[in-house]
């Protein structure tokens, strides 16, 4: 990834240099580059005087931030308790199964991510799959094939 | 588009709130109002939307009805839904293609159309208007009932009905130690789980020396299965604003701060933008109204850690550090953010507050069960008809929640447990159906309210199942900080996986309860100490099916895989290919009309041709090849 040491140190200075702000810089580098480029982090330590094991440690920690690449969509199985008691898991294995990747890998082609979300709040739609940001409601094991297919040449 | 005046002063503020109102009671176009919040667009509320604003237009009645576009109405099994008034007239399950006929029907000609209507799963009987349905029937809606009425994008809709009158009225008669008395004698207590008294946090926060102080509104709703939060900041984002700034003053606090989970686009959207109104009208920032009242609030989403519900954790998060809780006291209200005193309350509390300080505490004291005051949000989810948020007093039942307000389970399968409270909570059987629900009582019954997730369960949940479930949950969010969390959670996950698997033995049971104990004793905070709770209620209410799972290497709801297959009833399989066409790995046999095989060698026990199967006839046996292999040892 070509990572313009310019459009971080953007995002530092719209955060206003400030080191408490960090979360919101990365989850800005996140939402342009879809992941958490290396370069990028270590521009992020230099520029907010941080040093970089915690700007790594804060990265790890939580649970929407990626170190790697994500493919061009990605498909977000919901594993909330509601979801769960109505088959989640099951269409999370489908997924799995029908890419090829376990959840929390890219296929080789790069054209999807599989990830798992705790709970998205739609409880009563469940079981939930979101792509791209668009929610796919009651969603079933049959359904997995045509969602895919729906995204593929996307 | 000119941007609206500041408002200067009280008097300001209390002429706009009159001339919104005003603005409203003379509007006297019927009013449509379409259900938008997350769920709703998901199932294509903004779709009908479209369409109703085309027919509306082809009818040349654009002008003459009023679309209002609003948050969740509560009822999320009925989604996209419509009220359409004057009347009140409900209709669910609204598809664009409907639109021309509401338009038609019942804008012009004021008719009905009965098909749109909601039907009750238990009498078959139609109901026209919100007030006759049975989901709503039994509710309370004081604190989410607003979200019909507004859009709350808009935050004239919110002064049209009176909102923000409520500050005025604070601002101008009440000092700060009144508005804690008064929140004191409502005997309002947080909604987020612990129940602390919310009164008494302001008060010792409003006690502290150090400057500036801070509230943050904990809008990180993490537990699965709960979504009051998200609904009431997407529908009515003002109120819970609101409430904060009262809070501010009462304790003297100059900073606040939403803490809102990254999840919810459609939360922090609205709330952003009602920040943006507030501070564009003049309602944030120094001397507020001229009163004296320095408040200003900005935003901070979460990056996706459940542990920062936690309020230490919460703080360490938006300092950009570590989302990790530290050792408390010194408690927030002493030494919070920025080391300054802050307190912290959850949104469905924020919300809550400017109600009680309009009506008096007295009036919200009258409401709920002597130790639990007021009216509390669930997420009612799962298993169960109606499906949606349901805000009852609190001391309603189990029961009456369950099957006046939710209509029971579907499929007339039987009520097995209803797990409350999230990953904190526990599972309560039909034994416990009658139990009024208070802090106490679901204590007692070795749950706890929690934020006020309730999934029902039906006998097709396994509770071994559902105990892995939740500490799969909970490993992978224990920060890692104490031990007895990070390595108990994993451990019982451990221990619970192998007795799914059919590989557990004789003394698990008591080897998962000591575990338990030493995660609850040794944890440092409410998520490692509660973290045993699903495993531990589970335990004491559903032990017979851990010993099956143990002993007889069964799972009695048929759903954990190693111990189950799936298999073909020949008496009620027509022949349809449906589980056939379904099956991805291509292991049934079978043609037109015949009756169906699976290949048990080659069956992946995925579940496609049991969710294909309309004739029920595929089923969940016990895999039996896994007791011939334990009689041969």
């Amino acid at each position: 990834m070509d990572v313009q040491t310019e459009s971080v140190n953007a995002f530092v200075r719209k955060h206003k240099n400030q080191k408490k702000a960090l979360i919101a810089i990365l989850q800005d580098i996140q939402a342009e580059y879809k992941y958490l480029p290396r370069e990028a982090l270590q521009q992020v330590s230099r520029s907010l005087g941080v040093p970089l094991i915690d700007v790594i440690g804060v990265a790890t920690f939580y649970r929407a931030f990626s170190l790697k690449p994500r493919g061009r969509h990605v498909i977000t199985v919901c594993l909330g308790t509601a979801c769960h008691v109505r088959g989640g898991p099951k269409i999370l294995e489908e997924f799995e199964r029908r890419l090829g990747i376990a959840a929390g890998d890219t296929t080789g082609d790069g054209i999807f991510t599989l990830e798992t979300v705790a709970c998205l709040g739609c409880c009563a739609i469940g079981p939930v799959v979101v792509i791209d940001g668009d929610y796919h409601a009651q969603t079933s094991i049959r359904k997995a094939e045509a969602i895919i297919k729906q995204y593929m040449n996307k | 588009m000119k941007a609206p005046a500041k408002l200067k002063t009280l008097k300001d503020l209390e002429q706009t709130i009159a001339a919104q109102k005003r603005q409203r009671a003379t509007d006297e176009r019927p009013v449509v109002t379409v259900s938008a919040g997350t769920c709703g667009r998901a199932r294509g509320s903004l779709k009908v939307l479209d369409a109703l604003n085309a027919s509306l237009r082809k009818a040349k009645l654009d002008k003459k009805v009023n679309i209002r576009v609003t948050g969740c109405h509560g009822f999320c099994e009925a989604e996209p839904n419509l009220i359409i008034h004057p009347g009140g007239l409900f209709y669910q399950k609204v598809d664009p293609k409907h639109a021309e006929g509401i338009v038609v029907e019942t804008i012009k000609n004021k008719k009905t159309i009965k098909s749109l209507l909601y039907k009750d799963p238990i009498t078959g009987k139609s109901a026209a208007k919100e007030k006759t349905i049975s989901f709503y029937k039994k509710q309370k809606r004081i604190v989410l009932g607003d979200n019909a009425l507004i859009d709350p994008t808009r935050i004239d809709d919110y002064l049209a009905i009176g909102g923000y009158g409520t500050l005025a009225k604070v601002l101008s008669k009440m000092p700060p130690d009144k508005v804690i008395a008064e929140v004191k004698t409502s005997g309002l207590r947080g909604r987020g789980g612990a129940g602390f008294p919310t009164g008494l946090k302001w008060e010792l926060a409003r006690k502290q020396k150090a400057e500036p102080k801070s509230i943050i509104c904990n809008a990180d709703e993490g537990d699965p299965g709960a979504y009051m939060d998200r609904s009431l900041l997407e529908g009515n984002p003002h109120r819970v604003l609101e409430g904060m700034m009262i809070g501010a003053f009462a304790i003297g606090a100059s900073e606040g701060v939403v803490f809102v989970r990254d999840e919810y686009p459609l939360a922090v959207k609205h709330v952003t933008m009602a920040i943006e109104a507030l501070r564009e009208r003049g309602l944030l920032g120094k001397n507020i109204l001229g009163t004296g009242f320095d408040f200003d609030l900005q935003i901070a989403k979460g990056a996706g850690a459940f542990v920062c519900g936690e309020e230490t954790a919460m703080i360490a998060s938006i300092e950009g550090y570590v989302g990790e809780p530290r050792q408390r006291p010194p408690y927030p209200a002493e030494k919070g953010l920025n080391g300054k005193p802050t307190v912290i309350n959850n949104v469905e509390t924020w919300g809550t507050v400017p109600l009680i300080l309009a009506k008096g505490g007295a009036w919200f004291a009258k409401i709920g069960t002597e130790s639990s005051k007021g009216t509390k949000i669930f997420a009612l989810v799962g298993k169960i008809n109606n499906t949606g948020l349901v805000e009852v007093p609190m001391g309603t039942t189990l029961r009456e929640v369950i099957y006046e307000i939710g209509g029971g389970i579907p499929g007339g399968k039987k009520f097995k447990a209803v797990q409350t409270g999230g990953p904190s909570g526990g599972c309560l059987p039909t034994s416990k159906l009658d139990l009024p629900i208070d802090y106490e009582s679901l204590t007692a019954a070795g749950s706890i309210m929690g934020s006020g997730g309730m999934i029902v369960m039906d006998d097709k949940t396994c509770m071994v199942d559902l105990a892995k479930y939740f500490l799969n949950f909970l490993r992978d969010e224990s920060c890692g900080k104490c031990i007895s969390c990070r390595e108990g959670t994993q451990r019982m996950y451990e221990i619970v996986t192998r007795i799914a698997e059919g590989k557990g033995k004789p003394d698990d049971i008591e080897l998962l309860e000591e575990l338990a104990q030493a995660c609850k004793d040794a944890s440092m905070c409410g998520l490692g100490q509660t973290a045993a709770n699903p495993v531990l209620s589970t335990l004491r209410y559903f032990r017979k099916e851990f010993e099956a799972h143990i002993k007889e290497k069964r799972c009695p709801a048929g759903v954990c895989k190693s111990l189950i297959r799936y298999a073909v009833l020949p008496d009620k399989c027509t022949g349809c290919l449906s589980c056939k066409k379904a099956c991805p790995n291509d292991c049934i046999h079978g043609t037109l009309r015949e009756v169906h095989l699976i290949d048990q060698e080659k069956c992946i026990k995925c579940g496609a041709c049991y969710e294909a199967c309309r004739f029920e006839a595929v089923e969940t046996q016990r895999d039996e090849a896994i007791v011939i292999m334990e009689g041969a040892r």
